[in-house]
């Protein structure tokens, strides 16, 4: 473990999740989230690491231990990104955006700036009246990271955000989602099923085993904020990658 | 329009694909020709074939010097439909009057019913098995009871009306509600929405495009039930719609009556239709794929 200086966020406490049939999902997970981490949950598909978001998210409860919040968390301090962008159809935009301060009862006159200034870092400022249709699939992707950011979370969850996206705009959304985080400094816990693009973006990497799912290895990516297309090309990327693939064929041997 | 997120260069491919080259695609001018017939066809093709018939039946009625009150000619008809004007619309009316009505109700108790079965699992599994029954009996084989026990004439039409119309609304109704994205479920969980915000914010939207593909249905089959309950009744007097018209004028062999106020039925069904498909796109055409232009 690191050395962190920023308060603790929560802890996962040898959580487990069993479903039906005696799958075991995810056995004896600990992880400690602080304040200001960029963390990926890595490994293979069926590793467990959507339960553990989901189980963090509180959309699912642990079979087994626990998850520990060290800070007050109720409505609106989780936000969500999801594979798809997971927008009503119905509504344009700014209404998505509106939706988690709809739910608390506000009105979207008074939280109309917040919303435009959540569209504002994702940099769709212009489109606020359009509708979902409208947009591209990344485009949709930067609307629901706005949705999430909107009530300024405590921790926001990604479920492989950018996976079904094309490459150059998941690079892009790469890079802008780290200039956001620059710019609002939020916690993000980040699924997926890439090494590479896991090594670019977090400073921590829970490598995760299949059957029964669990974290196997923890690795730091000691590499300084901001990173841009210099750090996606230099060497010292090029061996934390080998290291967390070489980390996660351990993984898949297990 | 689709907004992208790159820019495409303006030397690529699908750009120089426009007129500036000149050069000309004979598949995609095929293609583009073809469209255009049958843009034009949609509305051609319907309108000959209308003339042809019409120019038919009276040719056969002429010829064979067939009496009126065996087949009139469509001349004698739309003579009568204008001389009869008074009585065939004062019964359309009130056949129009139950139609709504009974519309209106199915909307309210399809709806109705849509949102208890998915507040309640329980409500559902108890009660759909019911709905089906009554919407697979005939309404026919079902109405001469209803006007025993109905004394009300006005009630038991209304009442024959709405076990027509009221199904499709429930059943697309409760498909719609239970068809809502599961993410989006979870996101609402997330930010804690109570059972009613789910419903508003969440369900209702969800099962719009269901619930109007419904109303359509619905419309019609209200029509319908109205004329077939006014059949069963079968009384006349003031206050008889159209389904009473006909029965009427085929006692008195005025057969071009008849077919006057068939016209009128099947217009009145057409009219609805049209009205509730364009309900449906002023509702759907700004975000629902059913009612999205085609694009190219």
């Amino acid at each position: 473990m690191s050395e962190n200086k920023s308060p603790l966020l929560l802890e996962l406490k040898k959580v487990g999740k069993t479903f039906a049939e005696d799958i075991v999902a995810l056995k004896d997970m600990d992880l400690r989230i602080h304040s200001g981490d960029f963390i990926s949950l890595l490994g293979p598909s069926g590793c467990g690491k959507s339960t553990a978001l989901r189980i963090i998210a509180g959309l699912t409860t642990p079979t087994l231990g626990q998850v520990d919040w060290k800070v007050n968390h109720g409505s609106g301090s989780i936000g969500v990104v999801f594979q798809e962008a997971t927008l009503m159809p119905w509504a344009t935009v700014e209404k998505n955006v509106w939706l988690p301060f709809r739910l608390q009862n506000k009105s979207f006159q008074e939280t109309k700036d917040e919303i435009e200034h959540s569209l504002e870092l994702v940099g769709l400022k212009e489109f606020i009246k359009s509708y979902p249709r409208e947009l591209s699939g990344g485009m949709k992707m930067r609307v629901s990271i706005a949705r999430a950011l909107v009530t300024d979370p405590k921790v926001i969850l990604m479920d492989e955000p950018f996976a079904a996206l094309d490459e150059i705009t998941r690079f892009k959304l790469n890079n802008d989602l780290l200039a956001l985080r620059e710019t609002i400094g939020c916690t993000i816990i980040f699924v997926t099923h890439s090494v590479f693009e896991s090594v670019f973006l977090s400073d921590r990497i829970a490598v995760m085993a299949a059957r029964p799912g669990r974290v196997i290895q923890e690795l730091i990516v000691d590499e300084p904020y901001p990173r841009g297309e210099t750090f996606r090309t230099s060497a010292s990327y090029g061996i934390i990658c080998r290291k967390t693939s070489d980390a996660l064929k351990l993984s898949m041997e297990n | 329009m689709v907004h992208t997120d790159i820019q495409l260069d303006s030397s690529n491919h699908e750009t120089s694909m426009g007129s500036t080259t000149g050069v000309v695609d004979r598949n995609e001018l095929q293609k583009k020709r073809k469209e255009r017939a049958e843009k034009i066809g949609k509305w051609v093709m319907p309108f000959i074939v209308f003339v042809i018939t019409i120019w038919l039946w009276d040719y056969i009625v002429s010829s064979n010097e067939i009496p009126h009150y065996i087949l009139p000619g469509p001349g004698l008809v739309v003579d009568t439909l204008i001389q009869d004007l008074g009585i065939l619309f004062s019964a359309l009316k009130v056949t129009l009057q139950i139609t709504l009505l009974a519309l209106a109700v199915a909307v309210i108790g399809g709806v109705g019913l849509a949102i208890l079965f998915t507040q309640s699992k329980f409500v559902e599994i108890s009660f759909f098995p019911y709905a089906v029954i009554l919407q697979v009996t005939p309404i026919i084989s079902i109405a001469p009871l209803i006007f025993i026990y109905v004394d009300n004439r006005m009630v038991g039409l209304l009442l024959c009306a709405w076990i027509v119309a009221f199904f499709p609304v429930l059943s697309n109704t409760t498909l719609g509600l239970n068809s809502v994205d599961h993410n989006l479920k979870d996101l609402f969980k997330i930010y804690e929405a109570n059972r009613w915000q789910k419903l508003l914010h969440l369900q209702l939207p969800s099962a719009l495009p269901y619930f109007l593909g419904g109303l359509r249905i619905a419309g019609g089959l209200a029509l319908i039930g109205a004329v077939v309950a006014e059949y069963v009744a079968g009384t006349g007097g003031i206050g008889s719609g159209l389904a009473y018209t006909i029965l009427e004028a085929g006692y008195r062999l005025n057969i071009p009556r008849m077919f006057a106020a068939l016209l009128l039925i099947a217009g009145t069904g057409v009219l609805i239709f049209v009205l509730l498909s364009f309900l449906s796109h002023l509702l759907l055409h700004k975000w629902h794929e059913s009612a999205l232009e085609k694009e190219t």
